[in-house]
């Protein structure tokens, strides 16, 4: 076998430009997730049933079917109606940038929500008690005990969804975007190389988790100061998300 | 400044959790000034009775009157009642305070945040007045040279010292305890129970589900003794603890006095 350095070294300004997008992806997908994860999460857990079910479904439908299938029904399916192809969202849609964005983004909302679900549900209830019997309203509730305190439960497992989210955004690739994987392929295709690229690759992606999860144990120390029960939470977690037993 | 009308007042409070009836009727005035313990044994209603006061939880009929404003209730679903205006309710409940068995400070706040956080939120005091008024509450409590730790720092009984100042530094008109030291190591009982003391000398109206007998006898003006829902006794400390009229809470004293 003929090993070959040096396509590596030639090739890693492209490669980095496909770092670079993928980098892209997983940030403005992680923002809109999170942004729509809130309200999913805490419509998750209202009182009343009809607050409670259209999360649900969202939810089962998202965690229910693979990201790739989810990618192809926004790109390919967009395109099947007339009415969104008159419509101002076909600027958008019709760009895999996007697509892949709106897809990415519901995808992680859906498993971000379940998991803010889960660690409001882990707070101990007499907190929320405390804040009640202090005269707070719900509102305030919500902003001052209830979401600090399930962000810092959550922040563990969060960390794991947005390596998740990493490793899913290489299916971008499939509608033709040139993030790292995808600009892996286009590489290859021209080299045959595919040894040495990939694996060139597989360093990025793995340099990237390595400073996502260093991020993570950061934010964790800062933000959990206070806790002792850094390890109680994730088992309660990985019930919602078989993926985090690791 | 004694006016005719009390504190807090209690009428005729029923309370199921579906079939079980927990409370049965009962009436309870609490005047300025008062402290009221509430006695009886495990199950007997006690901590429902004071959850009620402040609709933690839910009775199914009743009226509750604080300081002569009454808290209006509405019909809910089982058959529980819930306030009719949820402002009048938080209202209410920031001029009652709260004590619980488990202190229930929020972790992820400093000592201090905690206590400044509804006095700021709820009665929309200046940040200044506010951290001036913990710092007085935590050097009352002893507790001054903790304002930036944790919760999680704290022993149990320092927590719960912690928790006085927070519901005191809402200045409540009535302050509720549920047996406030029950989850304390014994060696840590005493300095919960003797800022308690001070409070009930500086003549704070409080009612105190407690099974600590001894600072019950000194501190109460009065003494309830709930029995399956409804009061078996109620009279001075001297009356209950002393001569009390019902058998059964001769026996529970004879063996909580022991
Ligand atoms: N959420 C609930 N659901 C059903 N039953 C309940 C609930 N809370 C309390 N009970 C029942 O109501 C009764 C009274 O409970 P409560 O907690 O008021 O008693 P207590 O006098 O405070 O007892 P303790 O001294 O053990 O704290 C008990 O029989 C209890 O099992
Ligand atoms: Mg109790």
């Amino acid at each position: 076998m003929n090993w070959d350095w040096s396509v590596i070294l030639k090739y890693l300004p492209r490669l980095l430009e496909g770092t670079w997008l993928t980098l892209e992806l997983v940030a403005i997908s992680g923002l809109i997730g999170i942004a729509l994860a809130v309200p999913l999460a805490l419509m998750r857990v209202s009182t009343s049933p009809w607050v409670r079910a259209f999360p649900f479904a969202y939810i089962f439908f998202f965690r229910g079917t693979p990201l790739l299938v989810q990618i192809f029904l926004i790109y390919y399916g967009a395109s099947q109606f007339e009415a969104v192809k008159q419509s101002v969202f076909w600027e958008i849609l019709r760009q895999p940038y996007w697509c892949a964005i709106i897809a990415f983004s519901m995808n992680t909302a859906a498993y971000s929500a379940e998991l803010i679900r889960g660690a409001i549900q882990a707070i101990p209830r007499g907190e929320i008690e405390a804040a009640e019997a202090l005269g707070m309203s719900r509102p305030l509730q919500v902003r001052r005990i209830v979401l600090p305190r399930a962000f810092g439960i959550v922040l563990p497992a969060y960390g794991n969804e947005l390596i998740l989210m990493l490793k899913g955004s290489s299916l971008a690739s499939t509608i033709t975007l040139l993030d790292l994987t995808g600009m892996a392929r286009t590489i290859i295709a021209r080299t045959y190389t595919p040894l040495e690229i990939f694996l060139a690759a597989g360093v990025i992606y793995l340099l990237i988790s390595g400073v996502f999860i260093g991020c993570f144990r950061l934010l964790e120390k800062r933000l959990n100061r206070y806790q002792h029960y850094r390890h109680q939470v994730p088992t309660e977690l990985t019930k919602i998300d078989p993926r985090l037993q690791d | 400044m004694s006016q005719a009308q009390p504190a807090l007042e209690l009428v005729d409070i029923y309370k199921s959790y579906g079939n079980l009836e927990v409370l049965k009727g009962i009436s309870l005035k609490a005047n300025d000034g008062d402290v009221i313990s509430i006695l009886g044994s495990s199950g007997s209603g006690k901590s429902t009775l004071l959850r009620c006061i402040n609709l933690l939880e839910h009775p199914n009929a009743g009226r509750i009157i604080v300081a002569g404003e009454e808290l209006e209730l509405k019909p809910a679903k089982d058959g529980y009642l819930d306030a009719a205006s949820r402002p009048q309710l938080e209202s209410m409940r920031s001029r009652i305070g709260f004590v619980f068995q488990s202190f229930n400070l929020w972790p992820h706040k400093t000592i201090l945040d905690n206590i400044i956080e509804a006095p700021m939120r709820v009665l929309k005091q200046p940040r200044a007045q506010a951290v001036a008024r913990a710092e007085e509450l935590l050097a009352r409590v002893g507790l001054a040279d903790k304002r930036n730790a944790y919760p999680g720092n704290l022993s149990g009984g320092q927590q719960q010292r912690i928790a006085i100042a927070r519901a005191l530094a809402m200045d409540p008109q009535v302050l509720l305890f549920d047996e406030p030291t029950s989850a304390l190591d014994p060696e840590l009982v005493n300095e919960v129970l003797s800022v308690m003391h001070s409070l009930a000398d500086e003549g704070r109206t409080m009612l105190i589900v407690t099974h600590e007998m001894r600072f019950a006898r000194e501190v109460s003006s009065q003494v309830v003794f709930l029995h399956q829902g409804q009061i078996e006794e109620i009279g001075s400390p001297e009356q209950v603890f002393d001569n009390p009229k019902s058998a059964r809470v001769r026996d529970f004293m004879s063996s909580h006095l022991s």
